[in-house]
């Protein structure tokens, strides 16, 4: 009842105030390479054929419930049968689906043949977050929702690219042949950027293969498109589509990056350094399942706090976050530090009791 | 005339309530049938209300994802499984016997059975709810591993209640067949057949073919799950993508188990209210098998993304187009039917031209689906949410209510409300058209299914999308209350109240009697009232 009356109170609001809302689209994007632009072409072209034909039927219908009514003196024939009338509306729609089928055809073979990629980039599909990995540059990295949309969810302002936004983007040259390998660690995902077209379901156990090449330098977001649980609407995709010069730049930052990240796991931390930064991982990471409180939602995600796992021995705790258990995903693509402070995290708030973990302690369970 | 002998009298229905518990009788087990088909339609619609409020503007404001997943899904299995199916089930047992001549079904205690698991697999299913973990939420399609590794405990519920409703629909189906090959009116050929009793025919051979295809993957849900098989886990040598395959297998000629007998009632209820005989009376059957044959060898177009090899991708796009010349043959059948017609507008045609109308949009938007090349943007898109419901509440559900006021003076023996039915049929006309036409404007601009909130640029059609469906969820009061007044109120009317009507069941008294046909009708009563004298 509480529901029914905010609800009232929502529509009534909605109907009074005009708010302020982003513009809204009607038809498929046009995209920005030459694959998206194909099948924009054929959308229109199968959408027109599909409008001729419904002006025919929809017409005759029409001119049907307007000449042969009953109150208007109309009497009723009686024919009900022509085997030529039959072979015609046969024979006409084969001959449309066929010059639909030809186009078609061809615009499907051209998607799906890649003779040569300049790169390739490795997708992962992760309840809930996208893994980029540039096996040749030798980078990689997880790409979240952001925080700003994240915050966003429970209050009245909502930021530009509400829900379309993410903390690491997925960098890309322009005029360049990228070949995508798409699979997932858990269930199915499905990456899917409207304005490349690119499209692919990521199975776990299976790669699949997809390919792109970016004519315009932008950001072009999509999101996941096939229902992989909780928060399937909360793992958006953002490509910054850059220079190959400004894309050469970002490689180099990024191997830096890197390294400094590498070098940070040799040494010893602090509990609170490992707690500080445990809890923003914590968070980004593990907080849409088991909460940010961490009480779970029982029985489907267990609650850290107070669970034998968090208060018990580190081994166990490390091989379940590492290698992950049932629905729980292996989080093995996190770095050393970023496990350690996550894990200690979860063993030291919430109330638990659990041993502090190292960066070091992470490196030998692997 | 009156076919039904004076001897009736004394093995009438039972008294009380227990009537309906042990009933044998078709006209009982059709009630049942619609009624539990209705409780389950508004079940399933007001789940359908709690998804399109969370959706009425952007943000998480009534409920948390988790649960939002679960209304989607059980949205669609109650849909499904306890609405549209049902319906069309009870449908079947009311008319079959009647148009065929027959006095009731061939295998009576089988019919009592099949209906009487339905409303107890509805509560296993509906339990779920209440469960720890909440309901299944991993869509209608329930794809492995969501399905299987990273579901709830309440699935192996959904699992067994899934088999319930196979069991139910395989006893129904081969009831149905029985019932026309066997108890039909000895002078009655199979070519003299009423459309609704030859689409229902075809109908309950899909049901056979598909269901225990379906009975099969939840099986193997179930072992994967309980048991440590592998079906659908890469880690076991077992491939998810295969899950899908046998899904749709059973998915596809599920789709067209819900629609072949609404075009069964619309090729009735156009006849009639145009004043001319069902236009390619044989083409029309011809058409429905070719669908029938068609929906097993097209299956793969739902997984277009899946990762096919290209020949796949073609044959499947090939096949699923050819599709539309059958279907595009029954609906210029059908406005061939009216075509120089004497037409009238009483409530049946009303619903049964805006079939017509509605059905093709959501043909069309399946033919676009169709294309492999643009399905990669259309894909789990609102797009498809869009077309389905074209397809399954304006085309099926519409059917559905086209048929019950057409044949509720039979059943009752009484007229419901014509000025109401009118108010009802605009009422649900357009509201419906508000919710579902935004959809395909939110798909093509790039809102995936299933999703709890969205970004804004999708704020306006939502909005729009969710009073359409506060308005049509509105409207079935109206259409409960025009039942119950028609059975309560409705003035006596005659044994032909639709002037033109043809059709057996036409020739028996209003109401009906307990048992149809005593005796077989003749050869001339059958000519006289076939389809395509």
């Amino acid at each position: 009842m509480k529901k029914l009356l905010s609800l009232t109170g929502i529509s009534t609001a909605l109907m009074i105030s005009k708010s302020a809302l982003a513009e809204y689209g009607l038809n498929m994007t046009q995209g920005v390479t030459s694959t998206s632009q194909d099948i924009y072409d054929l959308h229109m072209l199968i959408f027109w054929v599909c409008v001729v034909i419904g002006v025919v039927v929809f017409g005759a219908i029409f001119y049907s419930i307007i000449s042969f009514r009953k109150s208007q003196g109309a009497k009723a024939a009686h024919f009900h049968e022509s085997t030529t009338v039959e072979l015609i509306w046969t024979g006409i729609p084969i001959l449309i689906l066929i010059a639909m089928a030809i186009p078609a055809s061809k615009v499907l073979i051209d998607i799906e043949t890649l003779d040569k990629a300049d790169m390739t980039v490795k997708i992962t599909g992760h309840q809930w977050k996208w893994q980029y990995e540039y096996p040749e540059q030798g980078i990689g990295y997880i790409s979240n929702l952001a925080q700003s949309s994240k915050d966003a969810i429970n209050s009245d302002k909502k930021p530009e690219n509400y829900l379309l936004e993410v903390d690491n983007p997925l960098v890309l040259p322009v005029d360049t042949k990228i070949r995508f390998l798409i699979t997932s660690s858990d269930v199915i995902h499905n990456w899917w950027v409207p304005e490349l077209a690119v499209k692919q379901d990521a199975n776990p156990g299976f790669i699949n293969d997809s390919w792109t090449e970016i004519d315009k330098e932008g950001v072009y977001r999509g999101q996941c498109a096939e229902l992989c649980g909780k928060d399937h609407g909360f793992m958006p995709i953002v490509v910054e589509a850059v220079s190959k010069d400004a894309f050469a730049a970002w490689v180099a930052g990024q191997k830096a990056g890197a390294e400094a990240a590498a070098a940070s796991a040799t040494k010893t931390w602090s509990e609170d350094e490992l707690m500080a930064s445990g809890e923003n991982i914590y968070n980004t990471n593990c907080s849409g399942c088991h909460q940010k409180d961490g009480s779970g939602i029982p029985g489907v995600f267990p609650a850290m706090s107070g669970s034998s796992i968090t208060n018990g021995p580190a081994a166990e705790h490390l091989d379940i976050v590492i290698n992950g258990k049932g629905g729980m995903p292996a989080f093995k693509m996190l770095g050393d530090s970023d496990l350690a402070s996550v894990i200690t995290y979860e063993r030291r708030a919430f109330g638990n009791s659990g041993s502090v973990v190292q960066p070091s302690d992470v490196t030998s369970a692997r | 005339m009156n076919n039904t002998a004076a001897h009736d009298d004394h093995h009438g229905p039972e008294k009380g309530l227990l009537r309906w518990v042990k009933t044998t009788n078709h006209k009982d087990i059709g009630t049942l049938y619609l009624w539990f088909a209705f409780a389950m339609l508004i079940v399933g619609g007001a789940l359908a209300m709690g998804i399109r409020a969370e959706l009425l503007h952007p943000g998480l404001q009534l409920m948390d994802p988790h649960f939002f997943n679960q209304l989607t899904t059980m949205h669609g299995l109650i849909m499904v499984f306890g609405a549209i199916m049902p319906a069309m089930v009870g449908l079947g047992n009311w008319l079959i016997p009647m148009m065929v001549g027959a006095p009731d079904m061939a295998l009576p205690r089988l019919n009592n059975w099949s209906f009487w698991i339905l409303p107890f697999a509805a509560l296993i299913l509906v339990s779920t709810f209440f469960m720890e973990g909440g309901a299944p939420a991993f869509g209608w399609t329930f794809y492995a591993p969501l399905s299987t590794a990273f579901a709830p405990d309440s699935t192996d519920f959904f699992i067994f209640a899934v088999h319930l409703l196979g069991f139910s629909s395989i006893m129904g189906a081969i009831n149905i067949i029985a019932t026309v090959l066997n108890m039909r009116a000895p002078e009655m050929r199979l070519m003299d057949m009423p459309l609704f009793v030859w689409t229902w025919l075809i109908t309950s051979f899909l049901l056979i073919g598909a269901m225990p295809v379906l009975a099969g993957v939840v099986t193997m849900m179930l072992t994967d799950r309980n048991f440590g098989t592998a079906f659908f886990d890469a880690t076991g040598g077992g491939d998810p993508v295969m899950f899908q395959h046998i899904f749709w297998f059973f998915g596809h000629p599920e789709v067209y188990i819900m629609i072949l007998p609404a075009f069964g009632i619309i090729s009735h209820i156009l006849p009639t209210f145009a004043r001319k005989p069902l236009f390619g009376y044989s083409s029309m059957v011809y058409a429905t098998a070719s669908i029938a044959f068609l929906s097993y060898i097209v299956w793969a177009h739902h997984m277009f993304l899946t990762g096919m090899p290209v020949a796949g991708e073609l044959y499947f796009m090939y096949a699923t187009m050819l599709i539309a010349v059958p279907t595009g043959v029954k609906v210029f059948n059908w406005v061939a039917t009216m075509w120089k017609g004497s037409l009238t507008f009483e409530a049946p045609m009303l619903w049964a031209l805006s079939f017509v109308f509605l059905f093709t949009i959501g043909g069309f938007s399946g033919l676009m689906l169709g294309i492999a090349p643009a399905d990669i943007q259309y894909h789990d898109t609102y797009f498809v949410v869009a077309h389905f419901h074209y397809v399954l509440v304006t085309g099926s559900l519409w059917a559905i209510i086209a048929a019950t006021l057409y044949w509720l003076p039979k059943w009752v023996g009484k007229m419901y409300n014509e000025k109401l039915a009118k108010i009802h049929f605009w009422w649900a006309m357009i509201s419906v058209n508000v919710l579902f036409f935004p959809q395909h404007f939110l798909g093509l601009a790039g809102m995936p299914r299933r999703i709890p909130d969205y970004s804004l640029q999708f704020a306006d059609f939502n909005w729009i999308s969710s009073i359409g469906a506060f308005a049509f969820g509105l409207s079935f009061i109206l259409f409960a209350y025009i039942v119950v007044d028609c059975i309560r109120n409705g003035a006596p009317t005659s044994e032909r109240p639709w002037y033109s009507a043809k059709g057996l069941e036409w020739t028996l008294s209003s109401p009906a009697a307990y048992h149809s046909f005593n005796t077989p009708p003749s050869r001339a009563e059958i000519l006289e009232e076939s389809q395509h004298s």
